[in-house]
């Protein structure tokens, strides 16, 4: 028996997308659970940082906008350090080149490391929003958790693709870890600006029902935006 | 099967291959002899699409690359320094890995892993493995979706005479593939090529039909 069982897509011998996606994906995970190196570390920063603000504030507890932003910063920071590790055991260890050489679409990369990386933003939030709730926010967290879990996940497409897309670029630099977060961070502060718009008035003394559309609508439409634009240049950035 | 004319290939402005031109045909085998940075890896990416040529033509199965270099790929199996796996994967996860992306069964793992004798070990990270066995996963992750062309830079660094005779169905003359190897031996080398290709500072030295190169002029491409 012939050991090719190829599924034709668009070009001929080629490997379907979908395919492809889920072979990467699984591989992404069972590296990361092997070697535990990206989630423990970014929800590590995350406690550590919200126990630092605790006692430097010197406060009890935050609420509103003060408490939005202590969120959605240290989020931002912690997903740095999930971003800058995405490819480095690709690059080091010849992924990059085994990827290359198969017969598969360049975007199920991008795809199956951006929903790799939302995976572990999610986990990341699993740990510190609790956390969060528990060292530093005043009001209480239940009510408000349905409605953020729709900001949080908004805003952590945004941060995917985008990471995606910035650690691709690093990764094949000399200063990769310097690169990473100067790249990503200027284009993630509209997503943090727009979540933690959001999130405030979940966060108020009086919580409010719902996040303000706008913020969201902006968050959904930058997530498109750059989506739209990772897909188009990613072919790019994996080629010679 | 491979057609070469005028081959450049730049790293910055340094020219790693220098207007490399050849011909081969379908189940033969070229050898490249030259020393370190002579543009043997250069000219083994290349072929396999992972470098574009700078300039002049190159041919691989039949296709112009770099334009259709998506035809090339997943028909040819490159086995180069690094052996393009996992280190905290096990050899069956790695390979599992490549057979998804190659749209090649799982039985097809098995009969390697059984091939390479690694199945009593294809549970370990490949971390915990000699090199000489990270090695022949490496060539049976090479050879996985049954490749026309072959792209092998020292192919047996690392293996013991046993391992190297192990995994000769696979690599070796008795695989009946299309072959190109690059080699430091010039005994064992001349003895697979139909073709020898020397390269001295990525210029062509010497290109000639093996039956017809002194094993001393491969010699003197290392002086």
């Amino acid at each position: 028996m012939s050991a090719k069982t190829k599924t034709i897509s668009g070009k001929e011998g080629q490997v379907g997308t979908t395919q492809a996606i889920r072979a990467l994906l699984r591989k992404e995970l069972l590296v990361e659970l092997r070697t535990l190196e990206s989630v423990p570390g970014m929800s590590l920063f995350a406690v550590t940082t919200f126990v630092v603000f605790h006692f430097a504030l010197n406060q009890n507890s935050v609420s509103g906008d003060e408490a939005a932003g202590i969120l959605w910063v240290t989020l931002l920071f912690a997903a740095m350090l999930g971003v800058n590790r995405l490819f480095v055991a690709d690059e080091d260890q010849g992924g990059f080149d085994a990827f290359l050489l198969a017969p598969v679409d360049r975007s199920a990369m991008l795809l199956a490391k951006a929903l790799a990386l939302l995976a572990y933003l999610l986990v990341l939030e699993l740990v510190a929003v609790p956390a969060f709730g528990l060292l530093l926010l005043g009001p209480s967290l239940g009510q408000a958790l349905p409605e953020l879990l729709v900001v949080l996940v908004l805003a952590d497409l945004g941060v995917a693709v985008i990471g995606t897309l910035v650690a691709a670029l690093a990764v094949r630099t000399r200063a990769r870890d310097l690169l990473g977060p100067l790249l990503a961070l200027p284009l993630l502060v509209p997503v943090v600006i727009a979540g933690a718009r959001a999130t405030s008035p979940l966060l108020g003394l009086t919580h409010a029902e719902h996040p303000p559309a706008r913020w969201l609508l902006t968050l959904g439409l930058y997530d498109l935006v750059f989506g739209l634009i990772a897909y188009a240049v990613f072919d790019f950035l994996l080629e010679d | 099967m491979i057609e070469l004319d005028g081959l450049v290939r730049r790293y910055g402005e340094r020219e790693a291959l220098s207007d490399v031109s050849l011909s081969l045909a379908a189940g033969q085998t070229l050898v490249v002899f030259g020393p370190n940075g002579a543009g043997k890896t250069t000219l083994l990416r290349v072929l396999s699409t992972l470098l574009r040529p700078h300039s002049g033509e190159v041919t691989v199965l039949d296709r112009r690359l770099p334009q259709d270099a998506w035809a090339v790929r997943g028909r040819v199996g490159l086995l180069g320094h690094e052996p393009l796996l996992y280190r905290e994967l096990s050899a069956r996860e790695n390979l599992r890995f490549h057979a998804r992306l190659h749209g090649v069964g799982e039985e097809r793992v098995e009969e390697l892993l059984a091939a390479v004798r690694m199945r009593d070990r294809a549970q370990e990270p490949l971390r915990a493995l000699s090199r000489g066995m990270v090695q022949r996963v490496a060539i049976a992750r090479a050879v996985l979706h049954d490749p026309e062309l072959l792209l092998l830079d020292e192919p047996r660094a690392n293996l013991d005479p046993a391992a190297s005779e192990l995994v000769e169905p696979l690599i070796g003359a008795a695989s009946s593939r299309t072959r190109v190897i690059s080699s430091h031996d010039p005994g064992g080398g001349l003895s697979e090529a139909d073709l020898v290709l020397g390269l001295r500072a990525g210029r062509p030295a010497l290109l000639r039909e093996a039956g017809d190169v002194d094993p001393e002029e491969i010699a003197e491409l290392y002086r």
